[in-house]
């Protein structure tokens, strides 16, 4: 075990090379929905429970499939009227359990990203062969069923190792070469971009993906009532963009169609999606678009900045 | 360090879900139904009333709200019976204020041993769902089978003897299950359950012994989650409830009918300081003319009457 990570640097955020987005943009906005399948009688993982009863684990089970049921179509309907694209953060294994949801993403041209193949399935335990292989399963998935070249990476229930990022790299370089594998959303440490070093030393960032955000972690950890957290999504957004004008910053919105699309709780995305959309100085991306401007156009500023303060440089 | 191969095994990576007991299909797309009155969204208010033993086994868990503390636990214990005591009459006032009629899921211990409560429920025609035996009989994965079915018989043979007729509907504590609940509660007569929490509509459920009709209680907007576990203030309660009326009430009237199951629990909405609450809610759903207060097995019959015959 390491003490500290070790993927990316210290790098203040005051006097960075300023950020800039397509036409001026101050916020890089993205909306990322969770699209999960969790199973009703997951095998044992010997380092983390999948549900706190013996299966069948109906409380828990039913509620994730009202998200597929009934709470994506509400979600999609409302990221429709605002004019985004999703971003999904992908159970791969709903390409073959729901592919009436893959066809809808893609005829929006939303982006699917990989959340693993299973949300009950963790990386805890396994060896450096096997995640691979289950990196690969699902990168593989995502681009029989819709043609894309993944780009991006959360960890599947945010389970990780200390090679997770490394092999994502390398197997979307093996499979896509530079198109596919170079963001991840595991890195919760920052509001902009930042460089991530990777194993095959391949041009790989950190898209800004927020738990803060994150409908789950404001429901069901901080228990957050729900026009709280429209409240919360307009400060977060209004300081982003307040601060944006001195250089870009990036809003992520992840969401799980369990949660936010439920009755009593709908209200408080769609005033927050009203809110940020009404603002000129948003650009409403995906979060490979994010990426790949910034790879285009930041990434070796970037760099050479980070490398400059090392030393404690001003 | 690796892990079984069986890990990385699928065996459910197919169409549909992982599990047969129901179809694949997104609540969107299903043929609208409406209701009687051309009503937008069905909502049945279900009181649960709960015994909650002191000497909690806590097999396979420990059933939310229980004892919490070493035995014995007077408080949790004398709160929860608070409850029927106290806050259940409190609640019958309400709903009597505002003409509703809620559905009541009784676990079937506390049926037999509190004969007056029971009686007043009767004598008020309340349609009864069966709650299980009480708190601390939980069905689970694992269960010996032969135990969950006397436990299943013992509970629907006890409450339809008081009641006097057969109970349609069934609440398991905890809303969990063992792999054979569903099929024990078709064999031994049961028409609806309300366990699974994963729609907006009624739907129909696969058993061994012919089907059932789920038809969800939701967790997520019920007092004891958005109050009790989530310690939201009681006038948000009132608002979160007003915007998921409000909310299905527009989806139906796009997409066809929506039914809201509002589940409470009289040691916490039957409060003092809470009870204005509750008929805040009682007060303006009974003032929404798209609305259609009805009893679960009232909604029960009104899907199934169209959506067999269209089948």
């Amino acid at each position: 075990m390491k003490e500290s990570l070790g993927v990316y640097d210290y790098w203040p955020y005051e006097d960075r090379p300023k950020l800039e987005w397509p036409n001026g943009a101050r916020v890089a906005f993205w909306v990322a929905p969770n699209i999960e399948f969790y199973e009703l009688d997951p095998p044992d993982n010997p380092h983390r429970k999948a549900w706190p009863q013996p299966s069948p684990a109906v409380p828990g089970y039913a509620i994730r499939d009202y998200g597929n049921r009934v709470g994506h179509r509400r979600q999609m309907a409302l990221l429709d009227k605002y004019g985004i694209r999703g971003s999904v953060s992908l159970s791969v294994a709903l390409c073959e359990h729901h592919p009436e949801i893959i066809d809808m993403c893609r005829e929006r041209d939303w982006e699917l990203f990989s959340h693993g193949i299973y949300n009950t399935r963790y990386t805890y335990g396994m060896s450096e062969a096997q995640e691979r292989t289950m990196i690969r399963d699902a990168m593989e998935s995502i681009h029989r069923h819709t043609g894309q070249k993944c780009a991006g990476y959360l960890a599947p229930a945010l389970s990780h190792s200390e090679r997770t990022l490394d092999l994502f790299a390398e197997v979307g370089s093996e499979l896509f070469g530079d198109e596919g594998g170079f963001y991840t959303c595991d890195l919760f440490h920052d509001d902009q971009p930042t460089p991530v070093s990777v194993r095959n030393g391949k041009r790989f960032i950190s898209v800004p993906y927020s738990l803060e955000m994150n409908d789950t972690i404001v429901y069901t950890v901080n228990k957050v009532e729900p026009r709280h957290y429209a409240t919360m999504l307009k400060r977060h957004f209004d300081r982003l963009y307040e601060e944006g004008a001195e250089s870009g910053t990036v809003m992520c919105i992840p969401t799980h169609n369990y949660q936010v699309s439920c009755p009593h709780r709908i209200k408080a995305l769609e005033e927050a999606l009203e809110y940020i959309t009404g603002h000129d100085g948003v650009w409403l991306a995906t979060g490979r678009e994010i990426a790949e401007h910034y790879l285009a156009h930041h990434y070796d500023t970037a760099v050479a900045d980070i490398e400059r303060r090392k030393g404690g440089a001003q | 360090m690796s892990l079984d191969d069986r890990y990385f095994e699928y065996p459910w990576r197919r169409h549909g879900y992982d599990h047969d007991r129901y179809d694949w299909t997104m609540l969107a797309d299903r043929p609208p139904v409406t209701w009687p009155g051309g009503k937008r969204l069905a909502v049945w208010v279900n009181l649960s009333l709960e015994f909650y033993p002191l000497n909690q086994r806590g097999e396979p868990f420990k059933v939310p709200n229980g004892m919490k503390m070493p035995y014995p636990d007077l408080r949790h214990f004398t709160l929860r019976d608070y409850g029927n005591r106290v806050g259940v009459f409190r609640c019958l006032k309400a709903f009597d204020r505002y003409g509703v009629r809620p559905t009541v899921a009784i676990n079937s211990q506390l049926a037999r041993d509190t004969p007056y409560l029971t009686r007043r429920l009767l004598e008020r025609d309340t349609e009864l769902l069966c709650h299980g035996w009480n708190m601390d009989h939980l069905h689970y994965g694992g269960q010996d089978p032969r135990e969950e079915r006397e436990q299943v018989k013992r509970s629907l043979d006890t409450l339809n003897q008081l009641a006097g007729r057969p109970v349609r509907g069934w609440l398991s504590p905890a809303r969990n299950q063992s792999w054979h609940t569903p099929d024990l509660l078709a064999e031994h007569g049961v028409e609806y359950c309300a366990d699974w929490v994963n729609d907006d509509m009624p739907y129909p459920f696969r058993t061994d012994h012919g089907p059932l009709t789920m038809m969800p209680l939701p967790t997520e907007i019920e007092d004891q989650f958005v109050i009790g576990q989530n310690l939201h203030s009681e006038d948000s309660w009132v608002e979160q409830v007003q915007d998921a009326v409000d909310f299905l009430a527009g989806e139906a009237a796009e997409q066809g009918g929506r039914m809201l199951g509002l589940s409470l629990h009289p040691w916490l909405i039957g409060q003092p300081h809470r009870i204005a609450c509750l008929e805040a809610v009682l007060e303006q759903l009974s003032r929404r003319d798209d609305v259609w207060l009805a009893t679960a097995g009232e909604i029960l019959d009104a899907f199934n009457t169209q959506t067999r015959s269209e089948r």
